[in-house]
């Protein structure tokens, strides 16, 4: 290994929860402008979170609610090293083997799990009935998701995500134009990873009190913070990846990961919160059949 | 260990983050609950001095009184301020708050929040309306960038007075020496 990707390996998941927070922040303001507000600074969210790395912690419920939140971040950030995030000039991809994106697909729910088992200790019965809804909705947008991914795979022959990439080689060539089925399906998932307004019924702060963090307070929940901000990161890039031909360089990433950003956040602010029955129903009729359908038609 | 306390409350860059993020629970006592959902949405829209709303005590770090506080109340008041993560600041909020306002001779309401709990804003007025509760934050926000805003270890220091008062009108007291 080169000592370039030993330095791009330290700094990534510092730019990337940035990144990712930054991304957060400018969503608040987004938002705020559309209820006709003025909104917080768009660096708001990092200000959240040196406030919280800064505050005293005392709240002890046992072994796994203290690594809980260190496991997610952990997940989050095996996740990272196994994307490719840049594929230009100067690539920056620092894992990436023959079959990567197979591993994405079980890597990518580890942080998840981790979170459910240290919430699921802290006692409070906000954080159980936050994550039972959780590990349910993850169970509807992950059936969309792997079928997008299945269709990718048929189609390239491979299971590396370099190779997709390389596939992809001029903008006629994206597979947002290339396989629209399975760019829908991906997309309805995302809905559904990002959390954004219709999928938030896992951490509504009006009804479960936030939901699983509930119980988190001080360190932990900047820990919590910044892995929201670096998964946001990473799902962004992975989907970039997919569907938008990559990027050459930062500023192309950054275009790019923001307009795939800006999709969950303007069906968030227009709608309402869906029931978790309503959010499987969604997820397992709509993304699905379109990506069932995808399925069929790239195995034909 | 009051060393230790007094570097953390003189960190520039903390305090910076602190007065810019303030995550507030609304204890909604009394009638001052009214007020803080105009102050929290788009008409005078708090949010753009880094004030949000939260769901637990655990992630926040303003407690807002909202109005009088009957003696069962406080047992919850005080449950809830113990659980909050150390530099936490109090808002008393409205005259009831201050000297028992309107409710000067109840029977079962506390005069005086701050021989119960430490208090570091008072905003008074029955009720204050939204531009005075954030004009109280705002002096808040200076108190906390000067240092100044040391409710937090003043309750720690002290914690024998201020329990001592709380055990005088909590009869049936049933809770820990102190709710981590």
């Amino acid at each position: 290994m080169s000592p370039m990707n030993i330095i791009w390996m330290i700094a990534m998941p510092f730019i990337g929860a940035a990144i990712g927070l930054l991304y957060i922040g400018i969503s608040r303001n987004i938002t705020a402008r559309v209820q006709n507000r003025f909104g917080p600074p768009p660096y708001q969210n990092i200000i959240d979170i040196i406030k919280l790395y800064s505050k005293k912690t005392a709240i002890t419920h046992g072994v796994m609610f203290h690594l809980g939140p260190v496991l997610a971040i952990t997940g989050t950030i095996s996740t990272l090293m196994f994307v490719p995030i840049l594929t230009g000039n100067y690539p920056i991809y620092l894992f990436s083997f023959q079959g990567d994106l197979i591993l994405l697909m079980y890597i990518m729910v580890f942080g998840c799990l981790a979170m459910a088992l240290g919430a699921g200790q802290s006692g409070n019965p906000n954080s159980a009935i936050g994550v039972s809804r959780g590990l349910t909705q993850m169970f509807g947008y992950e059936v969309p998701f792997v079928i997008a991914l299945i269709i990718l795979m048929v189609r390239f022959d491979t299971s590396s995500v370099l190779d997709i990439i390389k596939a992809q080689d001029t903008v006629a060539h994206w597979n947002i134009f290339r396989s629209p089925f399975s760019f829908i399906a991906a997309i309805a998932a995302f809905l559904g990873m990002m959390g954004n307004k219709p999928f938030d019924i896992v951490f509504a702060p009006a009804e479960i009190s936030s939901g699983p963090p509930s119980e988190y307070g001080g360190k932990y929940l900047a820990l919590m913070q910044t892995n929201r901000g670096l998964f946001a990161f990473v799902k962004l890039v992975l989907y970039t990846d997919l569907f938008l031909g990559g990027a050459g360089d930062f500023i192309t990433l950054i275009l790019k990961t923001f307009a795939l950003f800006l999709i969950p956040l303007f069906i968030g602010i227009v709608n309402p919160r869906f029931r978790t029955e309503q959010a499987m129903t969604f997820f397992w009729k709509w993304p699905t059949a379109i990506g069932v359908v995808g399925l069929v038609l790239v195995l034909l | 260990m009051n060393d230790d306390l007094d570097r953390q409350n003189n960190n520039i860059i903390a305090n910076w983050a602190r007065k810019h993020s303030l995550w507030v629970l609304a204890y909604g006592t009394g009638c001052g609950a009214i007020e803080v959902p105009p102050t929290m949405t788009s008409r005078y829209d708090a949010e753009r001095f880094g004030i949000t709303g939260m769901a637990t005590p655990r992630q926040a770090d303003v407690l807002l009184i909202t109005g009088y506080l009957a003696i069962k109340t406080l047992k919850r008041v005080i449950r809830t301020y113990e659980q909050m993560q150390a530099p936490k600041y109090v808002i008393g909020f409205g005259s009831c708050t201050i000297n028992g306002g309107m409710y000067w001779d109840s029977y079962n309401t506390i005069k005086r929040l701050d021989d119960y709990i430490p208090v570091d804003i008072f905003i008074n007025g029955c009720m204050p309306r939204p531009e005075g509760v954030i004009d109280g934050f705002i002096k808040l926000q200076e108190r906390i960038a000067r240092g100044q805003a040391k409710g937090w270890q003043h309750y720690q220091e002290n914690l024998d007075w201020y329990r001592a008062n709380q055990k005088k009108v909590i009869k049936n007291w049933t809770m820990p020496d102190y709710n981590w």
